[in-house]
């Protein structure tokens, strides 16, 4: 059972509406910086993590500097990743926003343009900035202003049933020479039979997949023209789509019961050998780890290259409010949280990426690499910016047209060329 | 003469029976589903052929919920603010609604209208300015203050469903009352109240279950981790992209719905009680 909260995290409807009564109310504060404090400070610190392991690092992390820095207090604010944009952008307006916010890239660009947080990027130690590639820091500067330090990255890999392969005689791809699309097309083909299928392709929700792994040939989806963002889509966009259609309607290696899943749903018939691969968020690991059954084989594959493994990066970011008196001890606190080990504990504990090159380093050398940590920690470097994360209107495109334009195409309703239509009309509708 | 003999008559009854408790089957499943959830541990959770019954049945998740988060807590807190808003939502819209329907001016039908018109704003609309009017007056990040923010938003359903009650008591009843001899506060007391049990019970029940289940306002205004409710409390067990740790869900969510059932187990009888013994004063 999930419990849907009353609110989305991008409550679609009724955002126009808060935003427009935000901007309103903005429209009587003040954008000066708020005179900062010199003396003891007490941090109210919104942390979004709710894995076990990750609560507990994030804790023992506070606790640790608590008792380490009495004039820098920091209080410890459980929040929950579906509602806290609405909860911020009300206690934003309202004057009363924690100190630190734990969000991501994707959506701090709203609040910076709208003044809501510091800007880093004189506040930040040169050994932090240092550590992270400038691609992801591209990340989460917006008109040049850093609004948050990025630390947990996701990248999309493939998990494999390890016995399935070894019946099949296929080997696994090392981290360095990763499967191209072919090579997994045609792995997938040898591992179709009767009552297994190659891979469970889950794409409920297609779009942000597409997205990402469409920068694998170079796929944008949005370009500049005369000023004005537009929607194109050529080869390279389509590359992708197409790959995962054929594998459900010609080469019917992909089953085509997952195509309505959602990302964890096809883990059952995963685990009972129906599925021999299944491509996915680096994160699932944590469910082989808990939840696959005894005797289970799992490994995980590198991200999949065509042109490039690139893919899109989201981090998830600590930022500091612009309301904040202590913007300084803030940063302090940040630095401080995101060290190479604590990075790489939170790392571990959420089952995502560092954004830190020692973090890494160090993650690796923890586990030796098992569990996927060589892969994943090896992802990072195949992250960066795409566009559309820099498109305003991408939800609504994505929700309006792109989703259900997807959705088609993948249930053999449309063509490649009517998707590419759709997409580029609907652009053109959503984005004026 | 009737045609239905015996036989037939225990043929339909079978059927009506046997619809009743499909019936109930259908509205009890998700509740099963829940409690077989909250005792299933991780690897159980996600076989390809689920059973109802655990196989392996565990108390695991429980010590989780109840280890992890501080749901006890929660549920107090959830329970002083329904309580507390239910009551009051009832002791407000109770002289509102029978001063409506008794003593009926020209602005009477606009006023219900108004209070109907309330209800239309969605209330994400209303949340910055409520917080803001809230922190004004120093209410934010206390129990009291989403109090009062339960009752403003139960008050104008509420009352509209009691003035629907009071206007089911014919007045013919208080004026006899009045004939021989009760005051107007006798009459509300001794003839009103009683008749409207049913309605006070439903109109407390629906604040109650309202301020329980109530997500957003509570996140937005409770910032103490010792003041949260059990909604804002369970919500931490879910996390990106609707992934949730169903165990230790499961296991809270069925605390969270537990004193529902029991708030209404115990007010259910009196829904009829109160319809009955207007019948027979009538």
């Amino acid at each position: 059972m999930i419990m849907r909260t009353p609110l989305g995290r991008r409550s679609l409807l009724a955002l126009p509406g808060l935003v427009a009564t935000a901007s309103l109310l903005s429209a009587c504060s003040a954008d000066d910086s708020p005179e900062q404090s010199t003396g003891p400070v007490k941090l109210r610190f919104l942390s979004l993590a709710w894995q076990k392991e990750s609560v507990e690092a994030n804790k023992a992390i506070v606790a640790a500097w608590n008792a380490a820095n009495p004039n820098i207090q920091v209080e410890y604010v459980q929040g929950d990743w579906n509602s806290v944009h609405d909860q911020m952008l009300t206690a934003f307006e309202g004057g009363d926003a924690p100190d630190i916010l734990h969000y991501e890239s994707a959506a701090i660009g709203e609040f910076s343009g709208q003044g809501y947080l510091a800007d880093l990027s004189g506040l930040l130690p040169a050994d932090l900035k240092g550590q992270i590639s400038p691609k992801v820091w591209d990340t989460v500067t917006f008109d040049g202003k850093v609004a948050g330090v990025p630390f947990l990255l996701e990248s999309q890999v493939v998990l494999a049933n390890k016995k399935l392969l070894d019946a099949a005689g296929i080997t696994v791809p090392a981290v360095d020479a990763p499967w191209s699309w072919d090579d997994f097309a045609e792995n997938a083909r040898r591992l179709t039979k009767p009552g297994q299928y190659g891979v469970a392709w889950a794409l409920k929700s297609p779009t942000n997949r597409v997205m990402n792994l469409a920068l694998n040939f170079d796929g944008v989806f949005f370009a500049q023209d005369g000023g004005k963002t537009v929607v194109r889509v050529g080869d390279g966009e389509k590359a992708v789509p197409q790959r995962i259609h054929d594998m459900f309607y010609v080469d019917k290696s992909a089953a085509p019961d997952a195509l309505g899943m959602g990302g964890t749903d096809p883990l059952p018939g995963f685990f009972a050998g129906k599925y021999a691969l299944l491509p996915g968020s680096i994160y699932l690991r944590q469910q082989m780890v808990e939840q696959a059954p005894a005797g289970f084989e799992w490994v995980t594959l590198p991200a999949l290259k065509g042109t490039s493994q690139n893919q899109a990066a989201n981090p998830q970011t600590l930022s500091v409010s612009a309301d904040s008196k202590a913007q300084k001890q803030a940063m302090q606190f940040i630095a401080t949280f995101l060290d190479a080990t604590n990075m790489a504990k939170l790392a571990h504990g959420d089952w995502l990426v560092p954004t830190g090159t020692d973090a890494g380093k160090e993650l690796v050398a923890s586990t030796g690499g098992k569990q996927g940590w060589d892969v994943a920690v090896g992802s990072a470097s195949a992250l960066i910016q795409a566009p559309f994360q820099k498109v305003a209107a991408y939800p609504e495109w994505k929700s309006k047209i792109a989703t259900p334009a997807l959705q088609q195409y993948f249930a053999n309703k449309i063509s490649i060329d009517q998707l590419a239509k759709n997409l580029e009309d609907g652009g053109k509708q959503v984005l004026g | 003469m009737s045609i239905s003999g015996p036989k037939t008559k225990t043929f339909k009854r079978i059927g009506q029976y046997t619809a009743l408790a499909g019936y109930l089957v259908f509205l009890a499943f998700p509740l099963v589903w829940l409690i077989s959830t909250s005792f299933k541990d991780p690897r159980e959770l996600v076989e390809l052929h689920p059973s109802l019954i655990p196989r392996h049945p565990t108390l695991q998740n429980y010590v989780t919920a109840f280890t992890e988060q501080d749901l006890a807590r929660s549920a107090l807190n959830s329970l002083i603010v329904a309580s507390a808003s239910a009551l009051l939502t009832v002791l407000l819209a109770l002289p509102a609604a029978y001063a409506l329907v008794r003593f009926r001016t020209r602005l009477s039908t606009p006023i219900l209208g108004w209070v109907l018109v309330s209800q239309l704003f969605p209330f994400v609309l209303l949340v910055i300015p409520l917080f803001l009017i809230l922190k004004a007056v120093a209410l934010t990040d206390t129990r009291f203050g989403l109090i009062v923010v339960y009752v403003t938003w139960s008050l104008p359903f509420a009352l509209w469903m009691l003035q629907g009650f009071v206007r089911g008591i014919p007045r013919e009843l208080e004026e006899a009352a009045a004939v021989d001899g009760a005051s107007r506060l006798q009459v509300l007391r001794q003839v009103v109240a009683p008749l409207l049990a049913p309605g006070l019970v439903a109109t407390s029940l629906f604040a109650f279950i309202s301020g329980w289940n109530e997500f957003f306002f509570a996140l937005v205004l409770l910032k103490s981790p010792e003041l949260a409710t059990l909604p804002v409390t369970l919500a931490r067990f879910v996390g990106v992209e609707g992934i949730a740790r169903l165990g230790p869900l499961a296991a809270g969510s069925l605390l969270a719905t537990l004193p529902s059932l029991v708030f209404f187990a115990l007010l259910q009888r009196r829904l009829a009680e109160g319809s009955l013994a207007g019948a027979v004063k009538g």
